[in-house]
């Protein structure tokens, strides 16, 4: 048993009850028990703090930016290096880099999120009509599915951005529409195989319909693979992101977009480092947070580790 | 006639850290044998499987395996290094599984893991070990053993695998077999030929056997003595055919419990566990 | 006039292809179950019991022949109210239950899809009626024994008051102790309501325990059907009965033809 004692060993203590006395107490329970996995794993946690701290940043951007604004330009500071002033130093505009990168990750959060919000419910819905149905509803389904994962993920975002026109929302719709085919995929093996257990077989048995099935039977089970996938997927999202935005077809100025201020500081990559090097390092870090992240979350979420 | 026993086994322990505490898959389990047919009878947990394991030194990292004596013809399998443990198995000291498609190579033919097997210990050409699996496999009353020599594992029904799975055990002659369940996974028509074929070999060569199982029928039928296990513990031994008379109340609830064809009755005999019996 | 009986099977086959290979799983197998009657299916592995239990169910559609609950004829496709009244009992207790519902969830999904009322009095008494306590209700699958599992398998069976109960199975996988248990709930459930049993497993004195009258089946056919005492008085007619009875019995130390050659080709 826990020796803390107080409030956080009680509230230990109903977690970990081995009678809950209600459905969410034993839903809370299960989770903490994720979450502790989770958390006993190193790198995991290292991955969690970064993509925490993404967050954190993206919503306390104002009082983390140190006082600067990110488009507030001063071309008396040109190209500075940094210093105690302007911890990153200043771009081609003056601006300071720092507060450009800290107010970035909300467009970079918000770009993840987005197309994490558009992915996973499309590709989870196609992917178990798919797995369930079967026959000609698998087979023309699954056609669709394999039309979309032919074509290159960035090469189709250009496309889709040079035609509907540069801006977020469109480089969110051009980056999903690339994105969602794989969801799919690992949506339909996932339900092709729990269709076949007992416990589904129990509830066509109960009478219940195929929608209530999907939803509240194969959905929840399907689920953490999404996520899984999600995590691991969220690097190259952001870098696709990145690509359009150094292109200058996602964000546009003066919107503080890591790859547009790497596309921006590529010329004097040389001579002043940090205009294009110090996005670069946040883009990297983020990925990194997710990739880490998801293979925590692989392990935790895998009933077979202790 | 009063050589020493073939197995001596005392006070065997076999732990596995966990999370909540240490589990304890076996304890101070102790019995000697001389080559007859011991029977280790129990549940799921019980640490029948654990203490077969445990005598082959096949109790898998983190478990841990401590005995005060555990010794086989003599030798100490306490103290054996890898390469001692590769001159006994297979050579002195068999052990047969429940499920032959686990235990077979499924990208092997039948004939040429029993020639593997015999080539590892004895050094012979191919012709030679070729014959002897041939012979083998004709022991267990294959009736087609050139046929079966070239098939594939995936192509044997679950009787003719066991009998295959018990020819590759048997070729190197060993003086004791441990068999694992050998016959829960097939068919009860099936059992008792397989149960023919060990019965057969087991007598003509003379050798220790120590069969592992939950089914109590084949006990007092198969076997000469008989170890009743609960939770990692020995609750009872006793000659195999009289285990109607026996004394422990775990084995005589146990016998109570299983429905027989024979003797009808309205309500089985539960087993209400007795903590007194793990301590 | 009598009732006409609870379950009638009907000249059913059940036939699969696997790997362009017709396999005939169940072949022209006819019986009846009286309502009220508790019927074993006995066979070994490839008999065909489990798929004839399916396809009464409806889990299976059969390839010809019929099935006919109370009179009435049943095709795979089923709507709610005939599913209302056929239950199943799976045998692998750790398949059966959705592994992320606990219990209370496992016992409230068959009585939302009907629209009962009084959910929470139903799940109690559901409980109770399988020999668990409300300290079960909120656990998940993960944290209950193989025995507990089947209790609540039994539970979800009866929530709904069916008048057929099919157990395929279902202690094949339970320690003899809890095989015991589960056996003798099934017994005092049995007596508590009016049910209409089928209840298919390979051991035949299991199926002797619990039937009043047993099938016996092989590669398909019903080989013969005779009452238990008879099966324990005589013994079975046929030969394969004998041999099933016999082995049954346990392993004898003397000498016995063996029987044919069993090498087969998957």
């Amino acid at each position: 048993m826990s020796a803390t004692t107080g409030s956080y060993g009680a509230w230990r203590a109903w977690l970990d009850d081995a009678a809950p006395k209600s459905q969410w107490q034993a839903r809370l329970g299960e989770a903490s028990r994720v979450v502790g996995k989770l958390a006993a794993n190193p790198l995991a946690a290292i991955g969690l703090v970064i993509v925490a701290a993404l967050a954190l940043a993206a919503l306390f951007a104002p009082w983390l930016a140190g006082g600067h604004s990110p488009t507030a330009q001063a071309l008396g500071a040109r190209l500075a290096a940094p210093s105690a002033e302007h911890w990153c130093g200043t771009d081609e505009l003056g601006r300071d880099i720092y507060a450009r990168i800290v107010f970035g990750a909300r467009i970079t959060l918000l770009i993840v999120a987005l197309v994490a919000a558009i992915v996973a419910p499309i590709g989870l819905a196609v992917g178990m009509a798919a797995g369930y149905f079967g026959g000609l509803v698998d087979m023309a389904l699954t056609r669709v599915i394999d039309i979309f994962l032919a074509f290159p993920r960035l090469i189709l975002a250009l496309a889709f951005a040079a035609a509907l026109g540069p801006g977020i929302a469109n480089a969110v719709i051009a980056i999903s529409l690339t994105a969602w085919p794989p969801y799919a995929r690992i949506a339909r093996a996932e339900t092709a195989s729990i269709a076949r257990s007992d416990f589904i077989a129990a509830a066509v048995l109960q009478g219940a319909p195929a929608a209530r099935i999907l939803v509240r039977h194969i959905a929840p089970l399907c689920v953490s693979s999404l996520i899984i996938r999600l995590t691991l997927d969220m690097a190259g999202i952001i870098l696709t992101a990145a690509g359009l935005g150094f292109l200058g077809l996602g964000a546009q100025p003066p919107t503080p977009e890591w790859g547009a201020m790497v596309a921006a500081g590529r010329d004097m990559i040389l001579d002043q480092w940090w205009v294009a090097t110090i996005p670069g390092l946040a883009i990297f870090v983020v990925s990194l947070g997710f990739n880490l992240l998801g293979d925590g979350l692989r392990d935790a979420f895998d009933p077979r580790s202790t | 006639m009063t050589d020493r026993p073939l197995l001596e086994v005392e006070g065997l322990d076999v732990t596995y850290p966990g999370r909540g505490g240490a589990v304890r898959a076996a304890r101070g389990v102790s019995f000697a044998l001389g080559r007859e047919r011991l029977a280790i009878v129990g549940e799921s947990g019980s640490g029948k499987s654990t203490t077969g394991r445990a005598i082959l030194g096949l109790i898998p990292r983190p478990g841990v395996v401590r005995a005060r004596r555990l010794a086989f013809d003599g030798i100490n399998l306490g103290a054996l290094s890898d390469a001692g443990w590769s001159r006994l198995r297979g050579r002195r000291l068999a052990m047969v599984m429940q499920d032959p498609k686990f235990a077979l190579n499924p990208v092997l033919r039948v004939g040429a893991q029993i020639m593997q097997t015999y080539r590892l210990h004895w050094r012979t050409s191919r012709r030679e070990a070729e014959r002897r699996a041939l012979e083998m496999l004709e022991s267990v009353r294959i009736r087609d053993p050139e046929t079966v020599f070239r098939l594939y594992p995936h192509q044997l029904s679950g009787g003719m695998g066991q009998r295959v799975m018990i020819a590759m055990m048997l070729v190197g002659e060993p003086d004791l077999l441990i068999a694992d369940e050998p016959t829960s996974a097939l068919d009860v028509t099936v059992q008792n030929q397989v149960l023919r074929v060990l019965d057969d070999l087991v007598a003509a060569r003379g050798m220790g056997l120590i069969f592992i199982t939950h089914n109590l029928t084949l006990v007092s039928s198969f076997c000469d003595r008989a170890l009743v296990m609960y939770a990692g513990r020995v609750v009872e031994q006793c000659d195999a055919r009289r285990l109607g008379e026996a004394r422990h109340p775990y084995t005589q609830a146990l016998i109570a419990a299983a429905p027989d064809l024979d003797h009808p009755r309205a309500v089985l005999r539960t087993v209400t566990r007795d903590p007194t019996w793990t301590t | 006039m009598t009732a006409p009986p609870a379950i009638a099977v009907e000249r059913l086959w059940v036939t699969y292809t696997h790997e362009g290979r017709r396999i005939d799983a169940v072949r022209d197998v006819s019986f009846a179950v009286a309502p009220g009657e508790t019927f074993g299916l006995v066979g070994e592995s490839g008999s065909g019991k489990s798929t004839v239990l399916k396809a009464i169910a409806g889990l299976v559609a059969p390839t010809a022949g019929g099935v006919r609950l109370a009179g009435r004829g049943m095709t795979a496709k089923r709507d709610r109210a005939e599913r209302r009244r056929l239950q199943y009992v799976f045998q692998d207790p750790y398949g059966s239950l959705h592994p992320r519902h606990t219990v209370d969830r496992a016992l409230r999904e068959p009585l939302e899809i009907h629209g009962f009322a009084d959910r929470d009095a139903a799940i109690l008494a559901a409980l109770a009626g399988v020999g668990l306590e409300s300290r079960h209700r909120f656990r998940y699958p993960h944290q209950l024994s193989g025995g507990q599992r089947q209790r609540v398998a039994i539970a979800r069976a009866l929530i709904l008051s069916p008048g057929v109960l099919l157990l395929d199975e279902p202690t094949s996988s339970l320690d003899v102790s809890v095989q015991a248990e589960i056996l003798n709930l099934l017994t005092r459930v049995r007596s508590e309501r009016a049910l209409t049993t089928i209840f298919v497993s390979h051991d035949l004195a299991v199926v002797a325990h619990l039937c009043e009258r047993v099938a016996i089946m092989r590669l398909g056919e019903i080989v013969e059907t005779l009452p238990v005492e008879a099966l324990r008085a005589s013994g079975a007619a046929t030969p394969y009965g004998r041999e099933l009875i016999a082995a049954s019995r346990g392993y004898v130390r003397h000498d016995e033809p063996l029987a044919s050659a069993d090498v087969s080709e998957r």
